[in-house]
């Protein structure tokens, strides 16, 4: 079969597609209308982001955010004399510490505090890890060498390791959690980095940014625009992923002594804290323990949510069928062949046709071989970045992705 | 191969620098080394203090110049002439390494390797059941388990696993209500693993409890609790057992080139359980290590002029009787000693420190004590690793099932157990031999919590009082450790990678 007959072929499937489009009644939907959509069919995920938002509220709300007054009626950093033993009661929610103070305020102050400082990695984390890997995968050559080798010191050295050291110099200069957050966002972009970088050396090659380009658009213009959208689904599901991996590392950092310091106050410090009174007042113990397991593991089930909605093909919690009896995807062309397509195949014999079917589907099976080159922690790989380099096997910086690159 | 080893060491070397010129700096301006001594500076004792930690530290040169002294240093372990300076005391940074390592090591090594087969094992089998209850099972308790603060699971593992157990095992005696809940739970989650109809599902949870339900008083009974025995008769069937399993989900039953030899080793097993009862009762690690050697090498010779075409099958399943049958044998001994062993430590399960201070015992007494206090950390270190091993495996197998090499293997006629095991699984196992690889430093780092809570004087403790001191050279020796670790098994990674995979020959 020629080249010529095959893109014809092509060309009829996508007229067929086209013909079906514009004939259903449903307005079409655009990507992230798609994504949204498929993230709220995720049950796990949606429980998840009503518990999470419940937690961020109450966190905030209960005892005021800077300076402004909360509705919980008690000072938690006033002492007083202890209750029944400290033990939870209508008026002390939580309980009480050795010391009388009431503990929910304190929960919660911790909570803002690990929250803040969560957040703040992720969101800084990403914001380099996605620049620097945008760019290393863009420029290649000695960027690409020197940004990739820096974000193999991440690998070489655990995680937690340089976090510490970065963590007891940061509270010892400046100490707010808003300083702590954004310096452990500084060490914690190398897995995004290199995830975004193996999925820009693939997006580089394609005819959009080739496009681009000869239209005169300068790098800037073709990473910020063109590259990072499309890379956008590993970005966020990631983000996601280092926003649940920091509220682990905070407190535990916090617990060794090296995160957020007193008067400051954080879920880990507190842990630390009131470790030995577990046999004596257990609620000290379990209530800021628990608190970090459900904020953690709301923002992994989130993480998992939105991968599966970003990533349909792999995400099989959502089966198929039923996103074509929602709508969402209609059954293929090439299955049934409609008036339409006859007529645009025309002369074109059925061992062509078939042909045509299974190179659609050859590209297909491409696209997915390095899809999930790119991205290999697919459907349902553990959340990343529990430890430094676990996330990502495709940190190998010889092979892969740079090889393919050259080859497209 | 070689070039390109060479060529990967070269990299890794270079990184390795650049991150200890990075931790070098960062740990020199992470804080002020003389902070506590400041404020009583004019007390003449103090002072003297003072101008010692100056000393020791060698605050008077400027970072860089201590840095390359310190290389110098670190780079003379090369021919074998380490020096890695000074801590803040004035002692030296390699003495303390050598102990502190070697129990950290341990720890993380175990770890691994319990982890890496439980979790590639649980993988497979959430993989090929797919979707069904038990996956969503172990998915959500995976999820859990990430989520954990290890920190604080490590309290709750001293409180309830350590401290509750040595209290119960004073006067082990069950409660009724506690013998119908566990029948109850283990019921539930038999029932929810072999999955099937209602029936079944009924049926499985009847068996399950029921067996559970007897177990617990019967063992009681037994004192089993006190006096634990198994005897030759559990070790044999058990052999059995995993001679007609591996030769079942390898070849099938009727390819007797496997079945023949995998029953040979569990005689065998047998026959040294008997024989060398007496030398394996006063052992010394020579003896063990002799017996690991052998427990590899008869199978394999036995299977190379055995198994005709089926050779490796024959090996594999030959060595997977003779291991267990050696792991079981070894048990049976710590079950003979357990009870001399409880006499002298009434509280078996320690929740601090990584040996009980002047325990003199036996082999194997002293095998149970290491063995007890290691008991905790590493059960905590394994259960974070199951979870992140299992899901990738899981992602790896669904990954490969759905190839097309997998479809034709199908499609020409392969019995479902050569699809897993020879088509799927191999080349699932491609990405998870990086990610156990890579995993291994990362756990280093991961085990400083976990030794902080429960007190081992292992890398953990080097780390954390050379930081709370702002003190380079002990974190440069954890640095090195860990990053020569990271490079080696990466190194070691890559060799895998090429023997499991034709396709990479470089």
């Amino acid at each position: 079969m020629t080249d010529k007959n095959s893109s014809q072929n092509l060309a009829s499937i996508a007229e067929v597609e086209d013909a079906k489009l514009a004939g259903s009644d449903a307005a079409p939907l655009s990507q992230g209308k798609l994504v949204f959509k498929r993230f709220m069919r995720h049950k796990p995920a949606m429980i998840s982001s009503v518990i999470l938002i419940v937690v961020i509220l109450v966190a905030i709300t209960s005892i005021g955010i800077g300076g402004i007054p909360g509705w919980w009626p008690i000072d938690y950093k006033k002492t007083s004399i202890s209750v029944d033993g400290g033990a939870p009661s209508a008026e002390h929610w939580f309980g009480q510490d050795d010391l009388g103070r009431d503990y929910f305020g304190l929960v919660m102050s911790g909570t803002q505090a690990s929250l803040i400082i969560a957040f703040l990695v992720g969101i800084t984390g990403t914001v380099l890890g996605t620049l620097l890997g945008a760019l290393a995968g863009y420029f290649r050559g000695w960027v690409d060498a020197v940004i990739m080798r820096i974000a193999d010191i991440f690998f070489v050295v655990p995680l937690l390791l340089i976090a510490a050291i970065i963590a007891k110099g940061a509270s010892g200069f400046i100490n707010s959690p808003w300083f702590l957050g954004i310096m452990l966002g500084v060490v914690s972009w190398a897995g995004l980095a290199r995830l975004v970088r193996a999925q820009v050396l693939s997006l580089r090659e394609r005819e959009y940014v080739d496009a681009a380009r000869a239209m005169g658009a300068s790098s800037w213009r073709i990473i910020l625009k063109h590259l990072i959208p499309n890379a956008i689904g590993t970005v966020l599901v990631n983000a996601t992923l280092a926003i649940a991996a920091a509220v682990l590392l905070e407190t535990a950092l916090s617990f060794l002594g090296f995160g957020v310091r007193p008067p400051n106050s954080s879920l880990g410090l507190l842990i630390s804290d009131y470790q030995n009174s577990f046999t004596t007042r257990p609620w000290l113990f379990w209530w800021p323990g628990l608190m970090i397991l459900i904020v953690a593991l709301s923002v992994n089930f989130i993480g998992d949510g939105l991968r599966d909605a970003f990533d349909p093909r792999q995400g099989g919690r959502i089966k198929r069928r039923n996103l074509i009896a929602a709508g969402l995807m209609g059954p293929s062309a090439v299955d049934v062949p409609s008036a339409a397509d006859r007529a645009a195949a025309g002369a074109a014999d059925p061992v062509e046709r078939t042909g045509s079917a299974s190179l659609l589907e050859a590209v297909e099976v491409q696209d997915a071989v390095e899809e999930s080159k790119q991205q290999p922690d697919g459907d349902s790989s553990p959340p990343g970045g529990r430890h430094a380099s676990g996330a990502d096997p495709d940190t190998d910086p010889e092979s892969g992705p740079d090889n393919e690159g050259q080859r497209s | 191969m070689l070039q390109f080893i060479l060529r990967r060491l070269g990299v890794s070397v270079l990184v390795l620098l650049l991150a200890s010129v990075m931790v070098y700096f960062l740990t020199t301006i992470s804080g002020d080394p003389l902070a506590g001594l400041r404020e009583q500076a004019n007390d003449p004792k103090i002072a003297t203090q003072m101008n010692a930690r100056i000393q020791n530290l060698d605050l008077n040169t400027p970072w860089f110049i201590r840095y390359l002294k310190w290389l110098g240093g670190a780079a003379a372990c090369v021919y074998g002439q380490c020096n890695l300076g000074v801590d803040i005391t004035g002692n030296q940074v390699l003495d303390s390494l050598g102990a502190a390592a070697s129990s950290t090591l341990r720890l993380v090594l175990i770890s691994v390797i319990a982890a890496a087969i439980i979790g590639i094992f649980v993988g497979v089998v959430t993989a090929i059941r797919q979707y069904s209850d038990m996956d969503y099972l172990v998915t959500f308790v995976a999820f859990v388990l990430f989520s954990l603060p290890s920190f604080w699971a490590a309290v709750l593992l001293k409180e309830y696993a350590g401290i509750n157990y040595n209290n119960w095992i004073a006067n082990p005696q069950f409660t009724v209500p506690q013998i119908v809940v566990s029948a109850l739970v283990i019921g539930v989650l038999a029932q929810l693993c072999m999955g099937g109809g209602l029936k079944r599902r009924l049926l499985t949870f009847v068996i399950a409890a029921a067996a559970v339900g007897i177990a617990l008083p019967y063992f009681t009974w037994l004192r089993f609790w006190q006096f634990p025995q198994m005897g030759p008769a559990v070790v044999a069937i058990v052999c059995l057992a995993v001679a007609v399993f591996a030769t079942h989900v390898t070849v099938g039953i009727k390819t007797k080139q496997v079945l023949y030899p995998s029953l040979a080793m569990a005689a065998l097993v047998l026959v040294v359980y008997y024989a060398g009862w007496g030398m394996l009762s006063e052992p010394n690690w020579w003896i063990l290590a002799a017996g690991l050697v052998l427990a590899f090498a008869v199978p394999w010779i036995v299977g190379h002029f055995v198994g005709g075409r089926y050779k490796t099958q024959a090996i594999g399943a030959g060595i997977a009787v003779t291991v267990v049958g050696g792991f079981l044998t070894i048990v049976d001994h710590l079950f003979v000693t357990w009870p001399s062993f409880v006499a002298m430590k009434p509280r078996p399960i320690s929740t601090i420190g990584s040996n009980t201070p002047n325990f003199n015992g036996t082999f194997w007494q002293t095998f149970l004590d290491n063995g007890t206090q290691l008991l905790l950390p590493t059960v905590l270190l394994t259960v974070i690793s199951v979870a992140s091993y299992s899901r990738y495996t899981r992602a790896a197998m669904i990954d490969v099932q759905s190839q097309d090499y997998i479809r034709t293997a199908r499609s020409k006629g392969l019995p479902e157990r050569t699809v897993v095991l020879r088509h799927a699984f191999r080349n699932a196992m491609i990405p998870i031999v990086t990610i156990v690889a890579m995993d291994f430093a990362a756990l280093i780092g991961g085990a400083v919590i976990t030794e902080q809570v429960f007190g081992w004087k292992g890398m953990g403790a080097l780390f954390q009082t050379g930081l709370k001191n702002v003190d380079p050279n002990p974190i440069m020796a954890f640095v090195l450790v860990t990053g020569g670790i990271a490079v080696l098994f990466n190194l070691l990674a890559d060799v895998i990678y090429a023997l499991v995979d034709p396709r990479i020959r470089v």
